[in-house]
């Protein structure tokens, strides 16, 4: 199966003041159609800039200075800014963070669905209410009819989150990127927005890129994980791989660091702190924190793979 | 089941919104002052709209025989040199008043609000470019450029809308393109982004509206100072010629019958314009408590 997204060498700095970040470091991954792929990482570790350099987004002072996006067979960044656009919502679309600020506050949510549908599909107004409707009845809000003529500050958090979910579903996208479209919800509903999440991918056949950095979430919804740190990727694989034989020193303390209440271990939190993406330190950005430290990692960290659907980036670490 | 009939009750209470009119209402009839403003205006609208059907008299006809009559019960508000009737005079100048004022402040919005968005939006070259144009604007005084312009292009009722919504273009373009600068970082703004809207759309269709609250205030406010710069502009010749009636030109008339006595030529058309300049600045505040983010859902 040809995989329908894959990124490679993605390396992004940001032009600052104080001196050039280098946010994203030639990272990687792919999405295989309809596969529900979690990117995880600390705060900082460049998730979110990775999603926004996929749909082209990045603005000044973020640069792209080399990657290559392959979506669908297309080469997303030799594709025109017009061209762009209409892959842009009907092909790739978001989920962001905050349900409630992503939303219009001036216009009806049932509208800001309408717009997109015509937008994209060409739908006449008359349908595009309807789809609206019926895609926010799918989302599984209750009342849709009514729902749809109110606003943002009329619905609650979580509300607002299926309404999201149900407005970057109705263009029936090939890709859905969700940016930590739990945070900020109380569990049993971030619950239910998971579930959502996966219902809706299945049913639409919609691959998600699923950016949290929390593990639990990944676990409940992703097939495969990418991992992050401090914007370099260092470790793909089942999301049963990850859990059961980390590779990474990174990864491994970071399901270390995941509080357990149903063992006698304790929680270990990660020594150091993440390093400083002004003066990252050179190949690998794990290594001053890194207990299995070598003199190699201050090299280029080649890639391996260590069985099967599994890769990571790391020289000291042996195939299993 | 339980928390979906929760989260249902939890909306619902929400779901009777107050109405952005019902809230105005509300404060504007808490506060004494702003409830006379509001009927100030609304009298003056009125009576701009309904002229020629309330008052009795011909606003411009001279009545010789009732010259410089003092207010009484035939003429309210007495009669000027020409015999016309004051109180008739002074709806009419109300009607060139408002209209003048509300014409440049529909211009000078739609331009700053395009100016501004764009601007603020943009950034840049385009915004440097904008927003330089915007200060050699302000440079002047503004009356004195309202002065120079309505001197440059000759009176007319055209020319003395222009003259005020090219100073008034700043008051909304610097307002507007702060909002912007502030509303193109929302996630709203990303989201128009992500799904692949024109720049074009999501500045003037997603943006824009939500730059309105303050500039619905601040184009009340505007309001009545547009309205003093037609009286002052008229008052020293340059606005609103006679025998059009207007209040600052009538005021004008008026001042040299001060010290013969003949008060009331003076006096009311300068009470109008001070009044309604009033009503606005006070309506004007009402809706900032209306508008105002920090006081939204309270």
């Amino acid at each position: 199966m040809t995989d329908l997204l894959t990124l490679e060498d993605l390396t992004v700095h940001f032009d600052t003041d104080e001196g050039v970040v280098q946010a994203v470091d030639g990272a990687a991954l792919t999405i295989a159609p309809g596969a529900v792929v979690g990117l995880v990482g600390e705060s900082g570790s460049g998730k979110s800039v990775t999603a926004l350099a996929i749909l082209r987004l990045l603005r000044p002072p973020a640069r792209v200075v080399s990657g290559r996006i392959r979506f669908d067979g297309r080469d997303l960044f030799a594709l025109s800014e017009e061209e762009m656009r209409s892959v842009r919502g009907s092909h790739i679309s978001m989920v962001f963070q905050s349900p409630r600020t992503s939303l219009n506050p001036v216009l009806p949510v049932g509208r800001q669905i309408e717009r997109l549908l015509v937008l994209h599909g060409g739908a006449a107004p008359g349908q595009a209410r309807e789809r609206a409707v019926a895609m926010l009845r799918e989302a599984g809000i209750a009342e849709p009819d009514r729902r749809a003529g109110q606003y943002a500050h009329q619905l609650s958090g979580g509300m607002c989150q299926r309404v999201m979910i149900a407005m970057a579903l109705a263009t029936n996208p090939r890709l859905l990127i969700a940016d930590e479209p739990t945070t900020g919800l109380d569990v049993s509903i971030a619950a239910q927005i998971l579930e959502l999440l996966r219902d809706l991918g299945r049913r639409t056949g919609a691959a998600i890129l699923l950016i949290t950095h929390d593990l639990g979430v990944v676990a409940r919804l992703c097939d495969r994980v990418v991992v992050m740190h401090a914007g370099q990727t260092v470790e793909w694989a089942t999301v049963r791989r990850l859990f059961h034989a980390p590779a990474h020193p990174y990864t491994r303390a970071l399901i270390r660091s995941i509080p357990r209440v149903d063992r006698e271990v304790a929680m270990e939190p990660i020594p150091g702190s993440v390093p400083s993406p002004l003066a990252p330190p050179r190949g690998c950005r794990f290594a001053p924190r890194c207990p299995l430290v070598r003199t190699e990692c201050a090299a280029h960290v080649p890639v391996r793979t260590i069985g099967e659907e599994h890769a990571v980036a790391c020289v000291a670490v042996e195939a299993s | 089941m339980a928390l979906s009939t929760l989260e249902y009750a939890s909306t619902n209470a929400a779901s009777v919104p107050r109405s952005a009119a019902a809230l105005l209402w509300r404060r504007l009839s808490r506060n004494a002052g702003s409830l006379v403003a509001f009927g100030v205006i609304a009298a003056v609208a009125l009576g701009a709209v309904a002229a020629p059907v309330i008052m009795p008299y011909d606003p411009d006809a001279p009545d010789a025989e009732h010259a410089l009559e003092a207010p009484g019960r035939r003429h309210w508000l007495g009669t000027d040199l020409y015999g016309r009737d004051q109180l008739t005079r002074m709806v009419y100048a109300g009607r060139i008043d408002l209209l003048v004022a509300l014409e440049a402040t529909a211009i000078a919005l739609s331009l700053g609000a395009v100016l501004g968005a764009v601007s603020g939006y943009r950034g840049g070259w385009i915004d440097q470019l904008l927003m330089r144009g915007i200060d050699t604007i302000q440079a002047f005084p503004s009356f004195i450029l309202a002065m120079g312009i309505a001197a440059a292009l000759g009176n007319s009722v055209t020319n003395i809308v222009v003259a005020i919504a090219i100073t008034h273009v700043p008051i909304y373009g610097r307002l507007i393109r702060g909002e912007m600068l502030r509303i193109r970082e929302m996630e709203y703004a990303e989201a128009a982004r992500t799904v692949g809207n024109r720049q074009r759309r999501i500045i003037f269709r997603h943006l824009l509206p939500n730059c309105f609250p303050p500039v619905i205030v601040q184009a009340t406010l505007a309001m009545g100072f547009a309205i003093l710069t037609v009286a002052a502009l008229s008052y020293i010749g340059l606005g609103i010629r006679p025998p059009t009636s207007e209040w600052g030109a009538m005021t004008a008339e008026g001042a040299g019958y001060i010290v013969s006595g003949e008060w009331w030529i003076f006096v009311f058309p300068g009470v109008a314009i001070m009044a309604t300049v009033l009503s606005f600045n006070l309506v004007g505040d009402a809706l900032r408590d209306v508008l105002d983010p920090r006081m939204k859902g309270v």
